[in-house]
């Protein structure tokens, strides 16, 4: 264990919602509408939280329990990711492997949560989503042992830490290749355009969306805050290993990273607008294109 | 200088990628398009220090052939066959990326493997060019216009061409620009080739030919 610190975590916890604002807005602009306004999500959030929840008689405490779980493993992963060179609040040998799995057990109980419904919309969402999430998976693991490989260290915060414009002077080609195969594992993992359509609300094309269709007020929230979360984790994985600026002032490495975030939003707001969603069928494609940068970035 | 070298190679290898997994005729031509600039590239890249009129032209030459005489011969042939993209290849698209990532595997296990009289200038660039013959390869195989088996040969002599640059230095003029005739001669012939046989036969599927041939 190493001495963290709380800032990542707060940042995250606080800031996590405006992040999803900043990719809407982006997407309203391009589209020439102004677009809500940049709390809108909070407000939703708090809105959600004030209702009663419904609860379908053939339904079950799994159901209950899925958002919970889903957003308690989102927080408890957060707690190991570095953010703008403040070390995570926790660090330890392997502990990216500790952050995919809690993930996957988050993704793991909002799926049981949604076979529990009975509902066959909610199967199908259900097995698509572990269907993509088994193939980005790889992607993810390569691309962090590339970023092992290339620092030397085996724990996030370190890792992430040590990646500098020297390291991207010297393997500018992997790093890129990592951070190509990573964008990718943050669009599907987030259900985001060239994979799943966040705003679609056609139950046959939907991948995410459709599997949370049955939760409602104060669970509903929680899996909205879980998922603005997630997005914002896999995006300080990003932002650590894209701009890597370590000024020595560690407010200024902060703004830094914090921009960078700003950036990535703005970026992934463009990449919406300017994308069609892929055929489901085509979709373990760019999975497998994410696969191969990765592994071509360890072997390098 | 040694990470230029490296990013041409790893857009090379992305390159082959990118023909593998791509099921529209325009990409793929693209993709051999942009191999012949980078191998251009390339080829004066690693010459820097010892650079010659005739290092500079040669592959100069070359990128233009490939990169751009090429590619719009290729471009005339789909429009007159009339074909935008590969229906149904023997190896689906997937399957091919799974491919070529073991292809990518067995050559830098045999570029780590083979020991060459003088050290190639990256460590990548032998890997870098038996992936592509590789590609070239499986594209050859596993595909059924006779375009993109065009396109899978020109992959395949990218690759001997990336080798050459790696183990010889400067090969002699005449067989460079030999090579290179060859290459500009076979791509016309075959283009004419597939006109014609769109014309005869309504279209470029070989697998529907050798029904034909075997009938006949």
């Amino acid at each position: 264990m190493s001495s963290g610190s709380l800032l990542p975590l707060i940042l995250a916890v606080v800031l996590a919602p405006l992040m999803q604002a900043v990719i809407t807005r982006t997407k309203s602009v391009l589209a020439g509408r102004i677009g809500q306004p940049l709390l809108q999500p909070y407000r939703d959030l708090w809105k959600l939280l004030r209702k009663g929840a419904v609860y379908s008689q053939t339904t079950t405490w799994i159901f209950q329990m899925g958002p919970t779980v889903g957003l308690a493993s989102v927080i408890l992963a957060m707690g190991l990711v570095p953010f703008g060179g403040s070390p995570a609040l926790s660090g330890f040998t392997g502990d990216f492997v500790l952050i995919a799995y809690l993930m996957a057990a988050g993704r793991f109980f909002t799926v049981v949560a949604a076979l529990d419904t009975g509902s066959s919309f909610e199967g199908m969402g259900a097995s698509r989503e572990v269907t993509f999430s088994a193939l980005a998976e790889p992607a993810l693991f390569l691309g962090l042992a590339a970023l092992v490989r290339q620092t030397g260290h085996l724990s996030l915060s370190p890792v992430l830490a040590s990646v500098s414009t020297v390291t991207w002077r010297h393997a500018a080609p992997i790093l890129s290749l990592t951070l190509a195969g990573l964008i990718i594992v943050f669009l599907a993992e987030n259900a985001r355009i060239p994979v799943d359509d966040p705003t679609t609300h056609l139950e046959l094309t939907m991948i995410h969306e459709v599997m949370v269709l049955d939760h409602s007020g104060p669970d509903f929230a929680l899996i909205q805050y879980g998922a603005a979360l997630k997005m914002w984790l896999f995006a300080a994985i990003i932002i650590g290993v894209a701009a890597p600026w370590h000024f020595g002032n560690r407010w200024i490495d902060l703004g830094a990273a914090l921009g960078g975030m700003l950036v990535l939003g703005i970026a992934t707001g463009v990449i919406e607008s300017s994308m069609a969603r892929l055929r489901l069928l085509r979709v373990p494609q760019l999975l497998l294109v994410a696969i191969v940068l990765s592994a071509l970035a360890l072997a390098l | 200088m040694n990470q230029l070298i490296n990013s041409i190679l790893v857009l090379l290898v992305l390159t082959g990628f990118m023909l593998l997994s791509s099921s529209r005729l325009a990409a793929c031509i693209r993709a051999i398009a942009i191999q012949g600039v980078l191998l251009g590239i390339l080829a004066i890249v690693i010459q820097v220090g010892q650079l010659s009129v005739a290092g500079v032209l040669l592959p100069l030459s070359s990128a233009i052939v490939k990169g751009f005489v090429l590619p719009w011969l290729l471009f005339r042939a789909m429009r007159e066959a009339d074909t935008v993209r590969e229906v149904e290849p023997v190896i689906s698209y997937n399957l091919s990326i799974i491919a070529g990532t073991a292809a990518l595997g067995v050559s830098l296990w045999l570029g780590h493997r083979l020991t060459l009289s003088n050290q190639p200038p990256s460590s990548l660039l032998v890997p870098a060019a038996f992936f592509t013959s590789l590609v070239g390869m499986i594209v050859i195989a596993s595909r059924q216009k006779a375009l993109t088996q065009v396109l899978g040969y020109l992959a395949l002599e990218n690759g001997v061409y990336a080798f050459g640059a790696a183990v010889a230095l400067r090969l002699p003029i005449l067989v460079e620009l030999g090579i290179l005739l060859d290459v500009f001669v076979g791509v016309f012939v075959m283009g004419i080739a597939i006109f014609h046989i769109s014309r005869e036969f309504d279209h470029i599927d070989t697998d529907k030919l050798r029904a034909r041939t075997a009938r006949l």
